[in-house]
C-alpha cells in the first residue's frame, strides 16, 4: 500500500514537471486566436501554419539555421572526441616530466567560468580576422579543437586509468610504440568513453547560447539559438505559435539523443561524476 | 607469440630501443607524452592563459573595440573603483546573482534528493522514471525552453491560467520586479534530474545492512534518514554542491530570454554574467567588463575554496572510499 502511495506521488510530480514541455508542444500547433482563448492541453483545431510560419519568419529561413547549427555541433564533436582523446591519453597512460604539474593545471581549468576569458577570446579572434570573416565558426570551433572543454579530459582520463596496465606492457614488451599502443590498444577500448563524450558535445553546443550570441552577427550565420531569440522581440500575439513551433523544433536533436541514448547519458554523469 | 605450427625463424635482429636501455625508453615516453598533449598545451597558451593575462591587463585600461589594443588608456584601478562605488547596477547584478545561487541551489539539491529518495525505494519502471526526471536537464539550458518559460509565466500565460481556476488573480510573472527572480529561479530548480541522478547512484552504495541494524535498534524513519543516509550521502551532496553552486552563479541564457536582454524589469534578473555580456558586448565597455570578469573569478574561486573547507567538517568518507 505505502508503494502505492510512492508511485501516486511520483507520478503527480513527474506530471508537473513534464507540463511545460507539453504545454510547448500543444501551443505550437494552437492558432493564434485559440493560444489566448482555450487554455486547455488539446487544441480545438490543429494548426500546423505555424510550422511554416516560424520557418520563413524572417528573410533567412529555419533551414539555414539548423545546418548552421548541425555544422558548428558536429565539428565540435570531432574538435572534442580528438583533442580531448590525445590529451587524456597522454595523462592517463604516459610518463612524463611535469605530467603532475600539467594535470593539476588541467584540473583548475575545469572550474574556471567560461565568461571570465569571453572578452580576451573576442579579442583575440577579432585581431585573427575569425570574427564575422569567411568561415565566422572559427571562434566557435577552434577552442574545441585544443582540447580546452577540461570537463571531457577528465572524464577519458578516468576512464582509460581502468584499462589494465599489463595491455600496455605487454605491448611495450613487443615493442609498440606509444603512438601504436594508443592506436591498437586504447583507443578501441576508449569506445564508451568516447560515445559519452561525443553525445554531451552534441547537446551542450546545439543548446549553447552565450558564445554563439557573442561571435555570431550576420542573420545568414545564425545558429538555431540565436535565431530564436529574434522572436523576443517581436512580441505580437501573431508570432507566439510560430516561435513555439520553431521552439519545439530546436530541442527535437536533443530528445531523439535522449531517447536513443538514454541509459548512457544517466550512466555517463554517474561515472564521470563520482569516480572523481 | 611462436606456436607450435610456426616455423621457427631466426631471432630478429634486437631493437634498437631496447638497446639504448631505460633511459632511452623514458626519454621517448617524453617525447610523445608531449606529443599527445600538444594540442591541449597550445589550448592551455593560446585559449586559456594568454587570454586571462591580456583581461588582467584590459582591467586597467578603458579598452574598448572601437580602437585597438595599443590606443587603450591605462587608468590604474579605476574601473574597479567605479564598479564598486559608482555602479549601481553592478551592485543589483552582485544581489541577484548571490540571491539566485543562495535560493535555488539548496531548493534544486532539495527537490533532487527528496525525489531520488522516493525513486529508490520504487522497484517498478525506476528507470523510466529516472530517465523522464532528468529529461528537463538535458532540454532546460537552452533557449526554447526558456522561450516557453518566459510565455508559461506571462500575464496571459499558462500559470495564471492554471491559478485563474482557483479564483486568484496572478500577477504578469516574468515582469513583476519582484516576481522575475523567482521565476528565474524555478526554471532552474525544475532541472533537479541531474544531481537526482547522482544522487540515486550515491543511494545504491548505502549499505542495507545499516537500515537493517538502525530498524532492530528502533530507530524511525526520521532517525534512519538522519543518521545513516545523510551522512553516507554527504560526499555525494558535496559534489552536487560544489557543481550547482559554480553553475548557478553563470547563469545567463534563462536571465537573457527572460528579460529580453535587459536584465530587468529594474534589474530583478541581471545576473553577473548578463551585466558583464551587457557592459562587455553592448556598451563596448570592454576595460570595464574585463575587470568585472576578474572580480567574479576570483569570487567563484574563494567561494569553491569555502565549500572545500568546509566540506572537511560534514562530509562523511568511509573507509570503503578511502581505500
Amino acid at each position: 500500500m505505502r508503494s502505492r502511495v510512492r508511485l501516486l506521488v511520483l507520478v503527480v510530480i513527474l506530471a508537473v514537471v513534464l507540463y511545460p514541455l507539453v504545454w510547448m508542444v500543444a501551443t505550437s500547433f494552437k492558432s493564434p486566436s485559440e493560444i489566448a482563448s482555450n487554455i486547455g492541453l488539446i487544441p480545438r483545431e490543429f494548426t500546423p501554419g505555424n510550422f511554416s510560419d516560424g520557418w520563413h519568419k524572417f528573410d533567412v529561413g529555419f533551414g539555414r539555421f539548423f545546418v548552421n547549427s548541425a555544422l558548428v555541433a558536429g565539428l565540435t564533436v570531432v574538435g572534442n572526441t580528438v583533442s580531448c582523446l590525445l590529451a587524456a591519453y597522454a595523462f592517463g597512460r604516459l610518463r612524463f616530466r611535469l605530467r603532475g604539474f600539467w594535470f593539476a593545471i588541467m584540473i583548475g581549468t575545469l572550474l574556471l567560468p567560461g565568461h571570465v576569458l569571453i572578452i580576451p577570446q573576442y579579442i583575440l579572434f577579432r585581431n585573427l580576422g575569425w570574427v564575422g570573416g569567411g568561415f565566422p565558426y572559427l571562434p566557435l570551433l577552434v577552442p574545441h579543437f585544443l582540447a580546452t572543454e577540461a570537463f571531457f579530459v577528465f572524464l577519458m582520463v578516468q576512464f582509460m586509468r581502468g584499462i589494465p596496465r599489463e595491455l600496455d606492457e605487454a605491448a611495450v614488451i613487443d615493442g609498440a610504440s606509444a603512438f601504436s599502443i594508443f592506436r591498437h590498444v586504447i583507443l578501441p577500448l576508449s569506445r564508451p568513453a568516447l560515445v559519452t563524450t561525443a553525445i554531451f558535445s552534441f547537446i551542450w553546443t546545439w543548446n549553447d547560447f552565450f558564445r554563439q550570441l557573442v561571435y555570431l552577427s550576420e542573420l545568414r550565420d545564425y545558429t538555431v539559438p540565436v535565431a530564436l531569440t529574434l522572436f523576443i522581440d517581436s512580441t505580437s500575439e501573431s508570432s507566439v505559435g510560430p516561435m513555439f513551433a520553431m521552439s519545439l523544433l530546436s530541442l527535437i536533436p536533443v530528445f531523439l539523443f535522449f531517447v536513443a541514448f538514454q541509459k548512457m547519458l544517466v550512466e555517463g554523469i554517474n561515472t564521470s561524476g563520482l569516480k572523481g | 607469440m611462436t606456436t607450435a605450427s610456426t616455423p621457427v625463424r631466426p631471432a630478429p635482429p634486437v631493437p634498437a630501443e631496447a638497446a639504448r636501455g631505460r633511459g632511452g625508453r623514458r626519454r621517448r615516453d617524453n617525447l610523445s607524452g608531449y606529443l599527445f598533449l600538444s594540442p591541449w598545451l597550445l589550448g592551455l597558451l593560446g585559449i586559456t592563459a594568454i587570454p586571462m593575462l591580456i583581461s588582467l591587463y584590459l582591467s586597467f585600461t578603458d579598452y574598448s573595440p572601437l580602437i585597438s589594443l595599443g590606443e587603450a588608456n591605462w587608468v590604474g584601478l579605476d574601473n574597479y573603483r567605479r564598479m564598486f562605488t559608482a555602479d549601481p547596477s553592478y551592485w543589483h547584478a552582485v544581489r541577484v546573482t548571490v540571491i539566485f545561487a543562495v535560493v535555488a541551489t539548496p531548493l534544486k539539491l532539495a527537490a533532487a534528493l527528496g525525489v531520488a529518495l522516493l525513486l529508490n525505494r520504487t522497484l517498478r519502471g525506476i528507470s523510466l522514471f529516472r530517465g523522464l526526471f532528468y529529461l528537463p536537464s538535458l532540454l532546460g539550458g537552452s533557449v526554447a525552453v526558456a522561450i516557453v518559460w518566459r510565455s508559461m509565466f506571462n500575464r496571459e500565460g499558462a500559470f495564471n491560467s492554471f491559478l485563474g481556476w482557483f479564483g486568484i488573480h496572478g500577477t504578469p510573472w516574468v515582469n513583476d520586479p519582484f516576481w522575475a527572480l523567482p521565476t528565474l529561479m524555478l526554471l532552474a530548480i525544475w532541472q533537479f534530474g541531474a544531481p537526482m541522478v547522482i544522487f540515486l547512484a550515491g543511494l545504491k552504495q548505502v549499505p542495507g545492512e545499516l537500515y537493517e541494524a538502525a530498524s532492530v535498534d528502533g530507530a524511525g524513519a526520521w532517525r534512519q534518514f538522519r543518521h545513516i543516509t545523510l551522512p553516507m550521502l554527504s560526499p555525494v551532496i558535496f559534489f552536487n554542491l560544489v557543481l550547482e553552486t559554480i553553475h548557478g552563479f553563470q547563469g545567463f541564457t534563462a536571465a537573457f530570454v527572460l528579460s529580453g536582454g535587459t536584465g530587468g524589469p529594474v534589474d530583478s534578473t541581471l545576473m553577473y554574467t548578463l551585466d558583464l555580456y551587457i557592459k562587455g558586448f553592448t556598451q563596448l565597455d570592454m576595460g570595464y567588463a574585463s575587470a568585472m570578469a576578474w572580480v567574479f573569478l576570483v569570487v567563484v574561486g574563494l567561494i569553491t575554496a569555502v565549500l572545500f573547507s568546509t566540506g572537511r567538517f560534514w562530509v562523511h568518507y568511509s573507509d570503503a572510499e578511502e581505500r
